[in-house]
């Protein structure tokens, strides 16, 4: 049966691992969604403050970082594609670099909010909501940061990583989503929520 | 296994009290539970004639197409595919039951949901404890425990508006033969109306899971006529009489423990994490219903709670048989 | 057929010299899907057995009024532990189990998508469970003894919050469901890319076995209804030890989004639990009939649809909270909606049977038992949907009746019927029929002399989780009969696992394909080899090995 053949020779389905990352990233869009969604119920309700307006900054540096990084991992990306690896290295390690930014400035965020405006996740519904949401993201930031610094290592170590190429793709689209994740974050915590 | 002991302790019939005990949600006996009735007849006939249908589809399939001795077994049967008609069919059939359904349910959901007070309309507060209910007539200012006394409805205008809390977790009001539940919510008012039409007690427990001592978190509806139910509000809403024999019972009471948890109107208790005691001896049961309310199950509840309702939260005492005396006489002397 | 020649992965397994030592590490070490299949399937079943005697005692409990077998603590971890149990270590490894190990088989392909993955989920998911058992030893947290959590298996806040659940029991739950909860992730997204992505040539979407679709559903169910329970989980945790006031209600918090939460997981999971059932019965009922499965488009379409569906029902169960007449109206026209596709499955199965040539051996006679008392699940199922009906059935016996039918009397016959229709590919041994037909037939009578008595407690006002109940309220008699029928379903379960044990050694040789099966499974040796299929096979149609036994009226010309 010469047709079966060709079926064969034919026959193509997705790589699995685009799958496996698409659809851990559905996943944990499932547990975000819970935590944006409490976010939002309890804007307001709070018996006692201190209260978003009064404390709550815009993080507009921190978050022009994070958005551009979601930029330079893709130009990174590009690069290995065409293996350019001194491109790749340089880029990469922007991406890395404007993460770090993010996450200092989070936690100086934080300090501020606990040291000065003695806004604990015990305080009320504001600071149980936000340290959560905020934290569960920047949890997310740090996952993210660790395997990009990883991939940075082994390649400075002379890992030939271009042949990694789908690896390196797929955390760049975790780390998409994880920038994809602070835009509705700010939204809700920075927009809505203040 | 059955510890006699016990049983007896809990036989909780109370003598010349016409009492509904069997709580069968099919003889419904207020106007909340008969709606809730008849849109469960409606469904229950519904389900069975799919019941009968279906179910003698499948049990006659089995029967007649069961493989017998003698069947050729090299002869596989006709291989069919489907068919859209027969299946276009039982999709159809079954919305058509669904749309009905729906819509008698949005129907009967606005009318006692949303139903407003008629004329006469008592409000009582209930607010679920572990594991006890805590009733205040705020009209009234009348605080009592575990026994809901309503005027009954026999005028066709008078219903009891109740407004349900809860001090503590998550509890579910439920008298089955006037409503259906309504859950008592931390931190959130709910609301429930009820109308029995004949004066009587309608006995109901708490249907939420809310912890150890769930079980033994029952509850009394008492429907009075309106001329009783007028008398008894007024009796509570009397301070506690001093009573010249139980002055001493009364110091006694006064000096022990028992008053930072429990209130005695008009005294120097005030606690308010036990039921209040005022006019205890005016209810039927004690400990949330479990036991009949006289001097033997008093002596037997205050000795040690811990016996009957095992995990509650007032501790046995370790009173001396003195003190013990002198409590449930003291106790005993609350009309 | 005509098949290419395909590099093996791995050399074929040679029997070496039996040492335990070396039997224990292959299989600690395994990351064959078959082998992690059978461990999900055998943990499942002793967790079973577990929580099943845990059920027993529950309804020695309540043979009586006023009865003090055990006092109300135990008697609520009890309860507690045994939903846990049957919910999240039974259930979950049984979809996980059965997707395991026959989705790469049906699809031809020589093992899951991530097998060191697959490996993972079911350690964590077997750590998960033995956490929350250790409950029992460490419960008590620094106050004393031990105790498991006691707060129901849905733990509705604020009773599951640091202030009326002291100790460490409910934290236990709390992490082991969780760790469970990753492990059931992780089998799911493995199932997934599996199913999409390891087919074999020829096996396009539309001739994919409906087991695997179904399963492919309930992979879909777990990846969008599990997060949320992890993130309340996680929040309660917060609430519980860093005194953050989510369902704090003295700070403002809400219960009610406990419950919210709760069940947008919770209904979804429902579905998750029963899927496997679906899916075995649409495997065994078509081969034990000999015919197809009737209007098998219609079967897939409606798991798809109540896989999307059943995301939006889940207030179902708060009827009661004191929503408003729109929510509960909503909710209630959802609830019913769900019942449509439901109620297709139930109508095809039947007509799969009709007209056909039943064997009723024992896998069949478990569906039979599936169909009829599923049915009985369902319409007690719209009669809860009811919402005014359901003011009064909710969290009554009757509820506990409803969903003992959905699960015992529902998911546990498929169960069955699975484990004896894919026994002898197992183990390459038949189980024994007249012990597999006495277990049908006193766990079938056993189940529902439990459970039928209890819909009538419940309609008489008997409310569930109670430790005792007082005489003369009319529930004495149902109760009676109800702990009657346990007997008949532990002699039921006795029988069930000694022909498990027994046939794996001196059953019959079962050859490849005793049942005359259409699926790929069967076209391969029993028990199957590592790598599954020496020569990846090529269909052209759904049911692959009736066309290859049938050259002259092949399926691929009708399809």
């Amino acid at each position: 049966m010469a047709d079966a053949l060709t079926m064969e020779r034919d026959w193509q389905l997705p790589d699995r691992g685009t799958v496996g990352i698409l659809f851990l990233i559905v996943t944990e869009s499932a547990l975000f969604a819970i935590f944006v969604a409490t976010y939002l119920i309890y804007i307001g309700k709070s018996p006692v403050g201190p209260y978003p307006r009064d404390v709550l900054e815009i993080p507009v540096v921190s978050s022009i970082c994070l958005l551009s990084s979601s930029l330079t991992v893709y130009f990174a990306e590009h690069a290995l594609l065409h293996n350019k690896l001194a491109r790749f290295r340089l880029w990469w390690s922007a991406t890395i670099l404007l993460g770090l930014e993010f996450l200092i400035s989070t936690g100086m965020e934080w300090r501020k909010l606990i040291y000065e405006d003695h806004l604990t996740i015990s305080t009320n519904l504001f600071g149980s909501t936000f340290y959560s949401l905020v934290g569960l993201h920047a949890s997310h930031v740090i996952v993210g940061l660790v395997f990009l610094i990883l991939v940075l290592t082994v390649t400075l170590m002379g890992f030939p990583i271009q042949t990694q190429f789908r690896r390196v793709k797929f955390l760049s689209w975790y780390w998409h989503f994880v920038d994809a994740i602070w835009v509705i974050v700010f939204t809700v915590v920075y927009v809505i929520g203040r | 296994m059955l510890n006699p002991v016990i049983a007896l302790l809990l036989q909780v019939q109370v003598p010349g009290v016409a009492e509904h005990r069997v709580t069968d949600i099919f003889t419904p006996l207020a106007s909340p539970a008969a709606a809730e009735k008849n849109i469960a007849m409606l469904t229950i006939a519904i389900t069975t004639a799919i019941f009968v249908v279906v179910g003698g589809l499948i049990l006659f399939t089995i029967f007649r197409f069961r493989r017998r001795p003698g069947d050729d077994l090299h002869q596989e049967p006709p291989q069919v595919y489907g068919s859209n008609q027969i299946e276009a069919a039982w999709t159809i059939i079954p919305l058509l039951i669904v749309f009905i359904l729906i819509g008698v349910s949005a129907r009967v959901i606005a009318a006692v949901q949303n139903a407003s007070p008629p004329k006469s309309t008592l409000h009582v507060t209930v607010i679920g404890h572990q594991w006890w209910w805590e009733v205040y007539y705020p009209d009234y200012g009348v605080r009592t425990a575990n026994e809901i006394h309503i005027p009954a409805n026999i005028d066709g205008q008078t219903a009891t508006y109740l407004t349900l809390q809860s001090a503590d977790v998550i509890h579910s009001f439920w008298v089955p033969q006037l409503s259906g539940k309504m859950d008592l919510i931390p931190n959130r008012n709910n609301y429930l109306w009820i109308d029995p039409k004949d004066p009587g007690v309608y006995v109901g427990n708490c249907a939420e899971y809310c912890g150890t001592q769930h079980a033994k978190m029952l509850l009394r509806v008492i429907a009075q006529t309106p001329a009783d139910f007028n008398k008894w509000a007024a009796d509570q809403r009397k301070p506690q009489e001093e009573n010249a024999q139980a002055a001493g019972a009364k110091a006694a009471f006064e000096s022990l423990s028992c008053i930072s948890c429990h209130a005695v109107r008009g005294t120097s208790a005030a606690g308010r994490f036990g039921p209040d005691l005022t006019h205890l001896m005016t209810r039927q049961t004690l400990a949330a219903g479990i036991m009949v309310n006289n001097g033997r199950s008093l002596r037997d509840w205050v000795n040690d709670p811990q016996y009957p309702k095992p995990g509650c939260f007032m501790p046995s005492m370790k009173l001396t048989n003195q003190e013990l005396d002198q409590v449930v006489a003291y106790l005993q002397s609350l009309n | 057929m005509a098949t290419v020649d395909y590099p093996l992965d791995r050399p074929p397994v040679k029997d070496t010299e039996f040492s335990f030592s070396q039997a224990l590490y292959s299989w600690v070490a395994t990351v064959d899907h078959k082998r992690l299949g059978l461990m999900y399937i055998v943990s499942a079943l002793l967790f079973f057995v577990v929580a099943g005697i845990m059920a027993a005692v529950i309804r020695l409990q309540l043979m009586f009024p006023e009865n003090d077998l055990v006092g109300p603590a135990t008697y609520n971890r009890l309860f507690t532990m045994h939903g846990t149990t049957m919910v999240f270590l039974v259930g979950m490894p049984m979809v996980a189990g059965f997707s395991n190990y026959l989705v790469p088989l049906m699809i031809g392909a020589r093992d899951m998508a991530f097998p060191r993955l697959n490996a993972f989920g079911f350690w964590i998911f077997l750590f998960g469970g033995l956490l929350l058992y250790y409950s029992y030893i460490g419960g008590g947290g620094l106050q004393g003894a031990g105790s498991a959590p006691d707060v129901g298996w849905f733990a509705y806040a604020p009773l599951s919050e640091g202030a009326f659940s002291r100790g460490s029991a409910t934290d236990y739950w709390a992490l082991g469901v969780m760790v469970a909860g990753i492990g059931s992730i992780a089998s799911a997204i493995n199932v997934i890319a599996t199913a999409l992505c390891m087919r074999c040539p020829g096996m396009s979407l539309s001739r994919m076995p409906v087991f695997v679709w179904v399963m492919l559903i309930d992979s879909w169910l777990i990846v969008v209804a599990l997060p949320p329970l992890t993130a309340g989980q996680i929040m309660l945790m917060l609430d519980r030890h860093l005194h953050a006031n989510f369902f704090d209600t003295q700070a403002g918090g809400s219960a009610v989004l406990w419950q919210h939460i709760f069940w947008i997981f919770g209904h979804p999971e429902v579905y998750i639990l029963i899927f496997p059932a679906f899916a075995i019965l649409s495997e065994v009922i078509p081969v034990f009939s000999r015919k197809p499965l009737f209007g098998r488009p219609a079967m897939v379409g409606a798991v798809v649809a109540i896989g999307f569906i059943s995301l939006g029902v889940w207030a179902h169960h708060m009827f009661a909270v004191g929503m408003t007449s729109w929510s509960n109206s909503f909710f209630a026209a959802s609830t019913m909606f769900v019942g449509i596709p439901t109620g297709i499955k139930i109508f095809n199965w039947t007509a799969t049977m009709y007209g056909g040539k039943l064997r009723l051996d024992t896998p069949l006679l478990f569906c039979c038992g599936f169909l009829l008392q599923f049915l009985v699940a369902g319409l007690t199922g719209i009669m809860l949907g009811v919402a005014p009906f359901d003011w009064q059935l909710h969290d009554t016996y009757f509820v506990v009746a409803h969903f003992h039918f959905t699960l015992l009397l529902g998911l546990v016959f498929g169960l069955f019927a699975g484990i004896y229709y894919w026994y002898p590919k197992a183990f390459g041994r038949m189980y024994n029929e007249k012990l597999g037909k006495l277990h049908f037939w006193l766990f079938c009578i056993g189940a529902n002399l439990t459970f039928i008595p209890l819909h009538f407690a419940g309609m008489l006002g008997m409310p569930r989780r109670i430790y005792t109940y007082p005489a003369g309220r009319g529930w004495e008699g149902w109760n009676m009969v109800s702990t009657v029928g346990v007997f008949f379903q532990a002699a039921g379960i006795l029988f069930f696992l000694w022909t498990m044990v027994r046939s794996a050694f001196v059953g019959e040789p079962a050859g490849d394909d005793p049942w005359d099966g259409w699926t790929l499974e069967w076209a391969t040796s029993s028990p199957p080899p590592e790598y599954n299929f020496e020569k990846l096979p090529v269909v052209r149609s759904s049911r692959p090995l009736w066309d290859l036994k049938h050259p002259h009226d092949p399926d691929w010309k009708f399809e």
